[in-house]
């Protein structure tokens, strides 16, 4: 069974954000990335299902230069192959329609069973490029999912619903995957995987390669503004050393809030 | 040219969604300022109801679509059915809620209109005849202000809570319900469904407790959950967790608090290293004092919490078991 995962790097987690001085992103000096952490889990998965039923994993990103970090990451945890989609032409490519063509395009020649993604990105959290991807090469789709089980010629797989529902669906393959958090347990690289992932291909393709003009990637919505939202509640915030707030809050909890 | 709104109306088993409440608001608001008549869509099978139920809203027309193949959601039969009302209807804006229902087909039916699609809004302003977004980036730590650029019909969708479902005006009289005629016949359903289902196991029910310690990815790992742990027994609180938490299994799936997971509201919420992300927040909002501890002061959390110790949970949690031990060592 052979497995696209859609791989975007993010920056992490626990980054201190400000806002660049254009006013419309975030100033992405002194920033370290990742991958998006559903895409790590999509990774995990696609790797599990190799592992059962063989076939190859190749990794998709479209990213500046720095992407190739999180593709090598894949590449060592035990992805087959990359394709990086690398290129000036794709900066215009800021929504999730424009970054969707791209890899669509880019997945025109490939051979493969399921493609999976995250269900949505940690930075821009557009919830959408896994389906248009789906809808663009005609692929039946389903999203968060948090269990995959192939057969003969289809996917049976868990999708999450809300508060606590859960729902199986079947979609013959090939199929497109919107991978939820927690579907798995994810692994680290190892040393060997490290060493073996440096003669592992990484394909760098251009838009040209792919017959895309600036003009195809030309995004449909532009953020025109970044800031950091108005606090609408008034929060009590408790200054002091720990011992000190700890003895204002338990006082404030019991004597004005009186809920302890 | 295009013309008109076009409000999505959620329901499944003929009950109506309330956060198409939620997103009429919105609807409404954007058909006053800018002088556009607003319909509303209801698709399915037996749906008389909830169609009557959105044609009590100050809406100018309902629209239903009834079809076998629209008796059980499907994205297939939904982008496929809408797909047609929209092209036939060229309204200027599509608006929804951003539910799990609505993540799973409407960016494809975005995409099979290829037209552009502003996801999870949590306002609007308008401009003329122009509609700016909202949305937050960052998982709530960034606000973008975002302008549509493509040609209309303009899909957007509003986060749950955004608006308030009681703030959806009522109309002065019901609002024409016409059925809509299209044609799925050469429509294929790809998706095969099996019944939905609730995991067994829900253990713990924390709907009732009166005192929450939730922990966040704010702990780094499983063994210092033993230090969150310690609070909780001094309080004697209930512990629960966000869905990070529960992911790496550090705690069990029926201690989450969220969209996903259990919804509750306590007397007490206090919340140690958790971020805030809109997921979890739709869970616990309702608490009636919400405490964070965090060491970024800007994390959405503050967004609603009552009172917040702005530090690092590795000090701040010790000295708050010792005093709420000390307290009560003290008796009365
Ligand atoms: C469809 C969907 C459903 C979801 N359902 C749920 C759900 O039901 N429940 C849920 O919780 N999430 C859910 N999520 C995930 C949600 O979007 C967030 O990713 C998640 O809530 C983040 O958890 P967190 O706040 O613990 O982690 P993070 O966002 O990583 O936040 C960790 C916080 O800890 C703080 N911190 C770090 N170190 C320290 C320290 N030493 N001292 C003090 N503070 C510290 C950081 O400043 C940060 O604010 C869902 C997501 C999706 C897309
Ligand atoms: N630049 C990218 N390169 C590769 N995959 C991407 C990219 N952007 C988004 N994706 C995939 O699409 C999913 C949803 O992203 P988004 O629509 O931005 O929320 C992500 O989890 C990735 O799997």
């Amino acid at each position: 069974m052979n497995i696209v995962v859609c791989l975007k790097q993010v920056p992490k987690k626990d980054s201190i954000l400000r806002i660049g001085s254009d006013g419309k992103w975030i100033d992405e000096r002194d920033i370290s990335y990742e991958m998006s952490e559903a895409d790590a889990y999509a990774l995990e998965e696609a790797l599990r299902q190799k592992e059962k039923h063989g076939g190859e994993v190749i990794v998709v990103s479209l990213g500046p230069e720095r992407a190739r970090q999180s593709i090598k990451e894949a590449l060592a945890k035990g992805a087959d192959r990359a394709i990086h989609l690398f290129d000036s032409v794709f900066d215009t490519a800021t929504d999730s329609a424009a970054v969707a063509r791209a890899i669509s395009a880019a997945l025109k020649d490939e051979k493969y069973d399921l493609i999976l993604t995250g269900l949505q990105s940690d930075d821009y959290g557009f919830a959408q490029v896994g389906l248009i991807v789906a809808e663009q090469l005609g692929l039946p789709s389903a999203t968060i999912v948090m269990e995959v089980q192939p057969e003969d010629s289809a996917v049976r797989v868990k999708r999450e619903l809300e508060s606590g529902w859960f729902q199986w669906v079947r979609l013959p393959m090939p199929a497109l995957l919107t991978i939820q958090s927690g579907i798995n347990q994810l692994r680290y690289a190892t040393l060997k995987g490290i060493m073996a992932a440096k003669k592992k291909e990484i394909r760098e393709v251009k838009a040209a390669d792919i017959g895309l003009t600036s003009d195809d990637l030309k995004p449909g919505q532009v953020i025109e503004r970044a800031y950091l939202p108005e606090k609408t509640k008034r929060t009590e915030f408790i200054e002091g050393k720990p011992a000190e707030a700890a003895a204002k809050l338990v006082e404030k909890l019991r004597f004005d809030a009186r809920v302890i | 040219m295009s013309q008109g709104i076009l409000l999505f109306i959620e329901q499944r088993d003929g009950v109506l969604n309330r956060t198409s409440f939620e997103a009429m608001v919105a609807a409404q608001g954007i058909a006053s300022a800018t002088g556009e008549k607003l319909s509303a869509v209801v698709l399915g099978k037996a749906i008389d109801g909830v169609a009557s139920e959105a044609a009590s809203k100050k809406l100018d027309a309902v629209h239903t679509v009834q079809d076998d193949k629209l008796a059980e959601y499907t994205p297939d039969g939904y982008v496929a059915a809408l797909k047609q009302v929209v092209e036939k209807l060229d309204p200027r804006f599509v608006i929804l809620s951003h539910t799990y229902q609505v993540r799973d087909f409407a960016p494809k039916l975005a995409a099979s209109l290829g037209k552009t699609f502003v996801t999870d809004c949590v306002g609007y302003r308008v401009e003329g005849s122009e509609v700016v977004f909202t949305r937050q980036v960052f998982q709530g730590k960034i606000n973008t202000d975002v302008r549509m650029v493509a040609e209309p019909p303009i899909l957007a969708s509003f986060q749950a809570g955004a608006y308030r479902a009681d703030k959806a005006e009522a109309g002065d009289s019901a609002a024409p319900i016409t059925p809509f005629e299209i044609n799925l016949t050469d429509v294929q359903i790809r998706t095969q469904l099996e019944p939905k289902f609730q995991e067994a196991k829900q253990a713990v029910d924390l709907s009732q407790a009166p005192l929450i310690v939730a922990v966040g990815r704010g702990i780094k790992s499983q063994e210092n959950i033993e230090m969150v742990q310690k609070l909780v027994e001094a309080l004697g609180a209930e512990i629960a967790a966000s869905r990070p938490i529960c992911d790496n299994e550090w705690l069990p799936m029926d201690r989450q608090i969220g969209s996903s997971g259990q919804t509750v509201s306590p007397k007490l919420y206090l919340a140690v290293g958790i971020s805030g992300a809109i997921q979890h927040v739709v869970g616990m909002k309702n608490s009636q004092t919400i405490v964070a501890i965090n060491k970024d002061a800007e994390a959405p959390i503050f967004d609603i919490a009552d009172y917040g110790i702005v530090g690092d949970l590795f000090d701040i949690v010790p000295a708050l078991t010792a005093e709420i031990t000390r307290v009560k060592s003290e008796g009365k």
